[in-house]
């Protein structure tokens, strides 16, 4: 699905101190340096309130992420948050209970949603602190970046 | 006539109430109530966090990086972190820091309990009252209130991301002041907004106000944070209502934290009395008398007495010191002129420091040694949730069987709500990698 445009937000989420929950916010730092130069990019801690905040002024945004779905290791979730619900737990791996999967339901219930809201998840396997990306995880991040860059 | 040996049987059974994931807490904690004939038998607040490495990770590392390593423990509350730390290494290296730049300490707090109390009354505490099964149930029906309770947490952001630099874990502070202090204009737009966050914070104390809340007061141990001439973030002697009253440096004498086999937190209790109490409702009933005259009598209106001690009603107190914090930030934002040094100099000497000071969810303790070179020989951090966890599970064996007539459903439920009542933030509390799950 290509959804984005040359005015689009982009959103890392994650703590780069819990290691594969950090792969939102590396994701976002790889596209830095390699989309349009109107397109904004964020990094953000998972907390919802801030999260609905972000994306305020936007049309078209794309949240990255880690999950921890039950799927395999590095399994890529892709969701158009814009025409489904978010499965509710569904990014649990956030220490605040009121996090990504809340602040898009709750901003759908009060009409904040971005017109256009696509949403990347990454499957993670080690959420312990740390620094370090799973090996699977890390080859997901690739994945994942080139899959955005492929809609400029 | 209703057939009283049956009755009798019925209640012989045995009953648990068993919550594998609590929801609208901060982190992974679990609940485990179990009840024979009517009476409340074992009650497990369980926190299964992962552990957190962090007085390890400090030792050896320079004391100017406490501020900034401490405050990774938590994303609510690191402005709470980084002040007890501070505090803590100003305290061992003989530095006070005085005027303006303690002001801006004191609205860096501000700004962090309006975010992290809004948080907690609108988006995972009123629900329950309200009978919602969370914000976003109840924002279909409540869209106004909903919107409200965003607009003025973000008020608290706004602060916090000017005067930290970032609005999650702020990189301004530092060891004898700021890395940054800003010219008067810049705070200009704030003035603003925390004019509407004043308002906004007093319709929020009259909503809570009218909340359903059960019969439930206890006779709790309070401690917490007391200065003579100010609501306490920063400074003050630890007191209580039974006669504790210590510098921060006695905290060791008069505390002690043990490991329970269930949690990963490390339960504390006085050495002398048992559980006690820190939070919003402590601070509340120890220092009424600190609060601005405007805040006092919207307390007073929304039918608080000058002490509280039902711990439901701890979100009608979590409202009022967020109006505290909206009228605090303007007077000094409005008294506000720009420091001449964003800093003292402090010099690496061997020492011990101490400190607390307090976050949203309480008194927050930091304890550091040092070496000549100002490196941290040796770290202890007690946050609140431990201090209160071992209150919440008193609170439970209370109310159960005062309660045991609900549904197991409502029960649950009620039961949950007891727990938010404290906002426990378990990814702070956790230190323990034992993992115990006990099942019924």
């Amino acid at each position: 699905m290509s959804i984005l445009d040359n005015t689009s937000l982009i959103i890392g989420v994650g703590n780069l101190y819990r290691s594969d929950d950090a792969v939102g916010v590396l994701i976002a730092r790889k596209l830095k340096d390699r989309v349009p130069d109107r397109i904004s990019i964020k990094e953000r801690s998972g907390e919802g309130t801030s999260l609905m905040d972000s994306w305020k002024e936007h049309d078209r945004v794309c949240v990255v992420d880690a999950v921890s779905s039950g799927a395999s290791p590095g399994s890529i979730h892709r969701m158009n948050a814009s025409k489904e619900p978010i499965p509710s737990k569904f990014f649990s791996c956030s220490t605040h209970d009121f996090g990504v999967a809340e602040a898009i339901e709750l901003a759908r219930t009060l009409g904040q949603l971005p017109k256009q809201l696509q949403l990347f998840g990454v499957e993670g396997k080690n959420f312990q602190p740390g620094e370090m990306l799973s090996s699977e995880v890390e080859r997901a991040m690739a994945l994942v970046v080139d899959e955005i860059l492929q809609q400029f | 006539m209703p057939n009283r040996s049956a009755k009798k049987v019925n209640c012989m059974t045995k009953k648990t109430i068993k919550v594998d994931y609590l929801a609208r807490v901060e982190g992974e904690g679990g609940l485990y109530i179990k009840m024979k004939d009517d009476a409340v038998v074992d009650v497990k607040l369980k926190i299964f966090e992962p552990p957190r490495f962090f007085e390890g990770l400090l030792r050896g590392r320079d004391f100017k990086e406490a501020p900034d390593i401490t405050a990774r423990i938590c994303g609510i509350c690191p402005v709470a972190y980084q002040m007890s730390a501070v505090h803590a290494m100003e305290n061992a290296l003989g530095v006070k820091v005085e005027g303006p730049l303690r002001e801006l300490r004191r609205l860096l707090y501000c700004g962090e309990w309006i975010e992290s109390h809004t948080l907690h009354i609108y988006m995972l505490h009123a629900p329950d009252f309200l009978g919602y099964q969370s914000a976003i149930h109840m924002a279909k029906d409540h869209k106004e209130v909903v919107e409200r309770g965003l607009k003025l947490k973000k008020a608290g952001n706004q602060i916090v991301s000017l005067l930290g630099g970032r609005e999650i874990h702020p990189v301004n502070v530092r060891v004898g002041g700021f890395y940054k202090v800003f010219p008067k204009q810049d705070f200009e737009p704030l003035i603003e907004t925390l004019k509407w966050a004043r308002d906004a914070a007093l319709e929020t104390v009259r909503w809570t106000a009218q909340f359903p809340f059960p019969e439930f007061e206890q006779d709790y141990e309070f401690v917490a944070l007391h200065h003579p001439e100010e609501y306490p973030f920063n400074e003050g002697h630890i007191i209580s209502n039974r006669g504790l009253d210590i510098d921060c440096s006695e905290y060791e004498d008069h505390f002690q934290e043990t490991h329970v086999e269930h949690s990963n937190a490390l339960h504390s209790a006085l050495k002398e009395r048992g559980s006690y109490f820190v939070g919003p409702m402590a601070r509340y009933s120890l220092n009424f008398d600190q609060l601005s005259p405007m805040v006092q009598e919207a307390a007073l209106a929304a039918g608080l007495q000058k002490e509280c001690r039902n711990p439901f009603k701890s979100i009608i107190v979590r409202s009022i010191e967020v109006l505290y914090a909206c009228d605090e930030a303007l007077r000094i934002l409005q008294s506000y002129e720009k420091p001449e040094s964003p800093y003292i100099e402090v010099e690496p000497k061997e020492g011990i420091g101490f400190s607390c000071t307090e976050a949203p969810r309480g008194i927050l303790y930091h304890h550091f040694q040092l070496d000549e070179q100002g490196k941290i020989l040796d770290a202890k951090i007690v946050p609140p949730t431990s201090q209160n966890q071992k209150t919440i599970e008193d609170d439970l064996w209370k109310f159960v069987p005062q309660h045991i007539h609900l549904s197991q459903e409502e029960l649950t439920w009620q039961c949950e709500q007891a727990i938010r009542n404290y906002d426990p933030c378990i990814s702070c509390a956790t230190h323990f990698l034992k993992l115990d799950i006990e099942h019924s």
